[in-house]
């Protein structure tokens, strides 16, 4: 039976289904980038006098620094097994449209590595002094900003797919795309935790996530083709 | 009738020849446009009324600033041309934009710091143009760190082609944040519009300026896309003949 | 002398607008010095380059 024969979204379905297996057979490397940020996090804490007001102060950027370090470690995980086997040369050559299982890939990368920050981030943020009536405000926050970073790093990875695992330059590459979603996204939860209305912010990292969504496939095409030329 | 001249334009022989003439013709009115706008900005342009003296800075400011957005737009444009139609003149153009765009980010950033101290009253903000601009300099750095990482120069044309023109938001972000956001640096006053807001005594010698930076721009790219295309040319015979001339 | 003075005094800007012009300057020249060597280097590498070709297609 043609791989043609099947329709996208099954194709799609499949190819998640296979990544989500892969990644539960490596635990442990999947829950790395989750162990990073609550490290990070509650590094804060030990480094600073506890006084709840300073944490409360300084969690929006302890939250989303360690959101963003965390998401640079994770990218590691998402093309380098398959651009070392094939996978991706062989996704490229099926009649499926590359971009969309490109994406797919990307969508159960942000599963395993950036939903579970999402749950977290309110445990994180009520340990730095964030008050309960922020969480709503701080979880929208941290999930519209995973997403936006997932799709912001797949790009990284893929236009660094063929080189040494060099860190530093994907964290160059990266930084200036992600930087808004640091700037809004600790401005939203700076606004929950002082009690205000999050909205403006929040709007603002919502339209960059779109936005992200509606380029990055593109991108991301473009770039692992390149990797894989 | 335009595809010829570009696809003319696009054959590497040919750019070479033109690049190699037309430099002089950027280069020398560059220079007297320059001396022309020194002139004007640091002799006979009135002291402000505010900021005295000091805002004859906006006279190398200014044009840094433009030169950074600018030369990021050429870089954009010239590396998708490049990616769409596999042109390697266009990838030669391309990479020689970055480390002088990169060069007059830099320069933006640090008078516009020294600018800053005396006027706000601090050497950095991080506000939005400022940290946009900021960002630009990462984004240059970034294509100039990919470019150099990737061994084979196909491939590293493709793929710092791809980061270019997914950074290339970045520059109406810079350019319109100081209208869409509150933000320390001033209001666009030449670069928007309708009418400038400078006096002519002003705002003369910034468009002297302005053109004398974009026309050594355009004269610093020539020179150095000559040496990129003959980096990627195989062919050998028009190399030859170029290379005896020289 | 207090024309030239006054000049260079800049209101009391001075110690900000000199280095800017200054750095200005810098970053224009090093620019165009850097341009002109690549450009040097580029032609040197395409010369060897034919150099190794013609060694290769004469023998």
């Amino acid at each position: 039976m043609s791989a043609a024969r099947i329709g996208f979204l099954s194709a799609a379905a499949l190819l998640a289904a296979r990544d989500l297996r892969l990644a539960l057979r490596r635990a442990g490397d999947t829950l790395l980038p989750l162990g990073f940020f609550l490290v990070i996090t509650t590094l804060f804490p030990l480094s600073l006098d506890p006084s709840l007001s300073l944490l409360r102060d300084i969690a929006p950027a302890a939250l989303w620094v360690g959101a963003l370090l965390s998401s640079l470690l994770a990218l590691d995980l998402l093309f380098r097994d398959d651009g070392q086997d094939g996978t991706l040369e062989q996704l490229a050559l099926c009649a499926q449209p590359f971009a969309g299982l490109l994406l797919a890939k990307t969508v159960v990368h942000w599963c395993l590595t950036g939903l579970p920050l999402v749950l977290v981030a309110p445990l994180a943020a009520s340990a730095l002094g964030a008050p309960n009536a922020a969480m709503p405000g701080i979880l929208a926050g941290v999930l519209l900003g995973t997403i936006a970073l997932s799709l912001i790093g797949a790009v990284g990875a893929g236009l660094t797919l063929t080189l040494r695992r060099n860190g530093s330059l994907l964290a160059l590459l990266v930084l200036p795309l992600a930087v808004p979603v640091l700037i809004f996204g600790a401005r939203a939860t700076a606004l929950s935790i002082a009690g205000a209305s999050p909205a403006a912010p929040l709007y603002l990292l919502a339209a960059f996530a779109v936005f992200a969504a509606t380029l990055a496939p593109w991108a991301l095409a473009a770039a692992v083709r390149i990797g894989i030329e | 009738m335009a595809w010829v001249w570009f696809h003319k334009f696009g054959s590497p022989p040919h750019f070479y020849r033109l690049a190699t003439q037309l430099t002089p013709w950027f280069g020398w009115p560059a220079l007297l446009l320059g001396i022309a706008g020194l002139i004007g900005g640091l002799g006979l342009a009135p002291p402000d009324y505010q900021q005295g003296d000091g805002f004859r800075i906006i006279y190398v400011h200014a044009p840094a600033a433009w030169l950074s957005l600018m030369v990021y737009t050429v870089m954009a444009a010239s590396a998708a041309v490049g990616l769409i139609w596999r042109m390697n003149v266009a990838h030669a153009v391309a990479a020689s934009c970055a480390p002088i765009g990169a060069s007059f980010t830099a320069l933006a950033l640090v008078t516009g710091m020294l600018w800053g101290r005396p006027m706000w009253g601090t050497y950095w903000e991080w506000d939005p143009r400022l940290t946009s601009e900021l960002l630009l300099l990462f984004l240059y750095l970034g294509y100039m760190g990919l470019r150099n990482a990737i061994d084979d120069l196909a491939r590293a044309d493709r793929a710092s082609a791809v980061l270019a023109i997914v950074g290339v938001v970045n520059v109406p972000i810079i350019h319109y944040s100081v209208t869409w956001w509150n933000s320390l640096h001033q209001a666009p006053s030449v670069m928007k519009f309708g009418r400038p807001t400078m006096p002519a005594s002003m705002l003369v010698p910034l468009l002297l300026m302005l053109a004398g930076f974009t026309l050594y721009f355009i004269a610093l790219l020539l020179t150095r896309a000559r040496g990129e295309v003959l980096r990627r040319e195989r062919n050998a015979r028009w190399m030859l003949e170029a290379l005896e001339r020289t | 002398m207090s024309g030239i003075a006054h000049f260079l005094a800049m209101g009391g800007y001075a110690v900000y607008l000199w280095p800017c012009y200054g750095l200005t300057a810098l970053v224009v020249g090093i620019n165009f010095a850097s341009a002109r060597r690549s450009l040097r280097l580029a032609q040197r590498d395409a010369r060897r380059r034919l150099e190794t070709l013609k060694v290769v297609a004469s023998s």
